[in-house]
């Protein structure tokens, strides 16, 4: 293994030149939710240690999340979350072979930006309204 | 004319090009159809709780039908989101030392996160 890259030859371009598809932006957006659920899955974990912990700890913690950074931080962790689950039965259909066609593969991305966006806002004008 | 490029022996072993990978593939994806079923029954069972003070929720996770998914949700995540940081690792990390550290620390975090979130759930179901 390379113990960090000293070969002074240009690579090959990639976003220079690759015609941009949304499947692209897709792709990498799913990578970088893996990233923001950790975060919130630690998030879910203190919380819990929080409530085993006793009612002082549990208000501490409380208190934290539904400050208005707090809100701030769990809308975007909810749609990172909807975001990775939807992209994961995007996946999965991939997977079962069906809807490579470029038209299908680009629909199926769209739909799934689209419906995180309609489900995070349901979610929380649910939460914060009713 | 065959539509494959792939000798007989290529398809009895059932390999691709770098030979292993297909049960990471498979545990990925199983691991994401246990959490398209655990987060939205958690979160529906959490959203429909009423009573969110702190007897409440201690009530709510007491019950069995609440505390197993929640357990199950926060020992499957973590070990589905390690096993996907680990393709990152894998991809962007290629120093000798760097890569092997950040992998053991993704795998001990793992199970460190898991075994946390499980003791918490069963201590806020099972405890005073």
């Amino acid at each position: 293994m390379a113990a960090g890259w000293s070969d002074p030859r240009p690579l090959s371009p990639h976003l220079g030149v690759w015609k941009w598809h949304v499947t692209m932006a897709g792709s990498i957006l799913h990578r970088m939710t893996v990233f923001a659920n950790y975060a919130g899955l630690i998030i879910l974990a203190v919380w819990l240690c929080a409530l085993a912990m006793g009612p002082a700890a549990f208000a501490n913690v409380n208190g934290l999340l539904w400050s208005a950074p707090g809100k701030f931080i769990l809308v975007g962790l909810t749609a990172s979350t909807v975001y990775f689950l939807l992209s994961a039965i995007r996946h999965l259909i991939w997977d079962a072979g069906k809807g490579f066609e470029l038209g299908a593969a680009n629909m199926l991305t769209w739909l799934s930006f689209v419906a995180t966006i309609l489900v995070t806002a349901a979610l929380w004008g649910w939460l914060l309204l009713g | 004319m065959p539509n494959t490029l792939r000798t007989p022996l290529a398809k009895v072993r059932g390999l691709g090009a770098a030979r292993e990978g297909t049960e990471h593939h498979v545990s990925e994806r199983v691991g994401w159809i246990a959490l398209l079923i655990l987060a939205p029954y958690c979160l529906i069972s959490f959203l429909i709780l009423g009573d969110y003070s702190y007897p409440g929720v201690r009530e709510w996770i007491a019950k069995p039908w609440n505390a197993l998914p929640l357990a199950l949700l926060v020992f499957v995540g973590f070990q589905n989101l390690a096993l996907m940081i680990r393709v990152v690792i894998e991809d962007y990390i290629h120093g000798r030392f760097s890569r092997s550290a950040l992998l053991i620390l993704n795998t001990f975090a793992a199970i460190a996160l898991s075994v946390t979130g499980v003791w918490g759930v069963f201590v806020a179901a099972l405890g005073r």
